[in-house]
């Protein structure tokens, strides 16, 4: 129900951005149209109703997938964005693997040598982690890999494979060695945050009675690693990580743009250039949309992981 | 002769010289990385502050421009001599002075926004947590809505919406982080409003304003004041983000983001200094407020001893 109202707020605040303030017709007819073109537009909208008639209308338009038409590329909005959608999401789900793979293991050794160099290290190097600007440091990786040794390539998506309809540059090399260094971009400052958090959980669950417990049983260190600490603090790990994914396809914008990336964060940017509008609004509502699902999915998920956590507020 | 004084002496101490306040600055005191950041703070300060007189050149000023300058690499000289210690852009501007202004810029906006929210965002936590009932229900929803998507989304839809400006820009950022404060506020004055001084306020018949800003405010802002710290780092990347998108600053003002955004375009043929200068300034301020907010933060933390 909340997820609903989000979704109605959301609707309402792009409505008055985009509709009421200043002249629609302006912001939505390219400024190439006639004068007959205009009034065609300004009867096909609506604009010479009132104003909570115009906001039905933009609803019941927007509840049937119509969320304009693009004036650059002349093709409904919300298909321009899904278009772009395999390639975002293609990004995001390599900086999440990276993030797990890299931010969890990193963060367990900073959190059992929390006295010793190494730990002292890995916890400084991921303020640094979370100082860097993310499209400088893109920008620095391109010098680095690019540039000066040749390495990878600096731009674009390469080869693609289509699979039931979708093209996948993950299934050709030239696509991974496109998509390793915005991936290492987007995923830094994740890594940065997944380690300190793990990092800070070994350190509270170091003196638990449960640990303590444990290894008067005489477990192996390893075994109450993984079974006994790593179910503990994996809970708050994992709700970062989903609520991340959300932040991941705002903040894939800026790699998306550093890297001409042709996922749905360089067609925002690009849109905005172009004064492109119903492309903004029809992205602006998409991400809401994936935003509410994915808050939905992190509690479901939180409440899998943890018994304790109970969707429904006991009556 | 005079006899010592067998009576206690009370030791004229200022009131916010408390032993506590002492420890904690004990402690920021005893870390070399604080000290060395703390330092490197001052310097970028002073340099900010002196910009004018310490630049080699007057960035803005197109008669001191040669285009034949253009894209110079770090150290070289110019034909009359001028030397370019830190190279040039494609516009022969001098790169240190370029960034020394790009510094005043990034910086104005940040704390100008920081200040801005912080203000406003304290005031509405303080009404949430004074007023309760509706207002505090409506105030708090409004801040989680925001708080649901993440910043760079609503600025640059924002900005989107606005169009470029410093102005605009400082707008943007007071959207996206006013409601971490309001929250921050209200845990707080939640927590005050209890105590008895606050009773005894109300009973002496004093308007809600005046124990809302007299006597809820100051001993709430400890929380607050720290997290405007690290938010001041975020602020600055924020604008240094969206300038780099090509939504923030004018050209007519570069910040250290959109002269990074300048240098882009030159970086794959190896013009790396453009870009790169003015990106490590920014990552040594980032860097500096971080890791001074993140001592501040674990001085304050009563549990961490």
């Amino acid at each position: 129900m909340q997820s609903l109202f989000v979704l109605l707020a959301v609707s309402v605040v792009v409505f008055f951005a985009v509709y009421a303030v200043g002249d629609p017709i302006e912001l939505l007819v390219s400024p190439e149209a006639s004068v007959a073109d205009r009034q065609v537009m300004i009867q096909r909208l609506g604009l010479d109703l009132p104003v909570w008639l115009q906001y039905t209308g933009f609803l019941g338009r927007a509840l049937h997938g119509d969320l304009g038409t693009s004036f650059v590329h002349g093709i409904p909005a919300i298909e321009l964005i899904v278009q772009r959608i395999p390639a975002t999401l293609e990004l995001v789900f390599v900086a999440i693997s990276l993030t797990i793979l890299i931010g969890i293991p990193l963060g367990l050794i900073a959190g059992l040598k929390s006295d010793k160099p190494t730990g002292r290290g890995l916890m400084a190097g991921s303020v640094l982690g979370f100082s860097l600007p993310s499209f400088w440091q893109g920008m620095v990786l391109i010098l680095m890999f690019a540039v000066w040794l040749h390495w990878l390539p600096a731009a674009g998506r390469g080869d693609t494979v289509t699979v039931l309809g979708v093209p996948l540059s993950l299934l050709t090399a030239s696509g991974w060695s496109h998509v390793i260094l915005p991936a290492i971009n987007l995923s830094l400052a994740n890594i940065a945050l997944v380690l300190r958090l793990t990092a800070t959980g070994v350190v509270d669950a170091k003196t638990q009675e449960y640990v303590k417990f444990a290894r008067a049983k005489g477990l192996r260190p390893q075994r109450i690693l993984t079974r006994h600490i790593l179910r503990n603090i994996l809970i708050p790990v994992v709700t970062v990580i989903g609520m991340e994914f959300g932040s991941l396809i705002a903040y894939s914008t800026i790699t998306e743009t550093v890297f001409a990336w042709p996922g749905m964060g360089k067609l925002l940017i690009d849109s905005i250039y172009q004064l492109d509008r119903p492309v903004v609004v029809a992205y602006v509502m998409l991400v809401t949309f994936i935003f509410v699902m994915i808050n939905m999915l992190v509690d479901m998920l939180y409440a899998a992981l943890d018994p304790r956590v109970q969707l429904q507020e006991s009556e | 002769m005079k006899t010592p004084d067998p009576r206690p002496t009370a030791v004229n101490t200022p009131l916010t010289d408390t032993p506590r306040r002492r420890a904690i600055l004990k402690q920021l005191r005893s870390h070399p990385t604080v000290k060395g950041s703390v330092i490197a703070l001052v310097l970028l300060l002073a340099t900010v502050l002196l910009a004018p007189f310490l630049a080699p050149q007057d960035p803005y000023n197109l008669a001191v421009l040669d285009l034949m300058d253009g894209r110079l690499s770090p150290g070289s000289a110019s034909m009359n001599g001028f030397r370019f210690w830190l190279g040039t852009d494609s516009q022969g501007r001098d790169m240190l002075s370029a960034i020394l202004y790009g510094l005043r810029i990034s910086l104005t906006v940040g704390l100008s926004a920081v200040a801005l929210a912080t203000v406003i965002g304290s005031l509405v936590g303080l009404m949430a947590a004074y007023a309760g009932g509706l207002i505090d229900t409506l105030l708090m929803r409004l801040v989680d809505f925001i708080l649901g998507f993440p910043t760079i989304l609503v600025a640059l839809v924002l900005l989107a919406m606005l169009g470029r400006g410093v102005d605009k820009v400082v707008i943007a950022i007071v959207v996206v982080q006013w409601a971490h404060y309001a929250r921050i506020m209200r845990s707080r004055a939640l927590q005050e409003r209890r105590k008895e001084y606050i009773e005894a306020a109300l009973n002496l018949g004093f308007p809600a304003w005046r124990i809302m800003l007299r006597h809820l405010l100051p001993n709430c802002l400890g929380p607050v004041m720290v997290f405007a710290t690290i938010q001041i780092a975020n602020a600055i990347v924020l604008e240094a983000t969206l300038s780099f998108l090509g939504v923030g600053v004018p050209i007519t003002e570069p910040s250290l983001g959109l002269l990074i955004a300048n240098g882009f375009q030159y970086l794959l043929s190896g013009d790396y200094w453009i870009s790169m200068f003015p990106g490590l300034a920014l990552l040594l301020l980032i860097l500096s407020i971080n890791v001074i907010a993140d001592r501040l933060r674990s001085a304050l933390d009563p549990r961490s001893t």
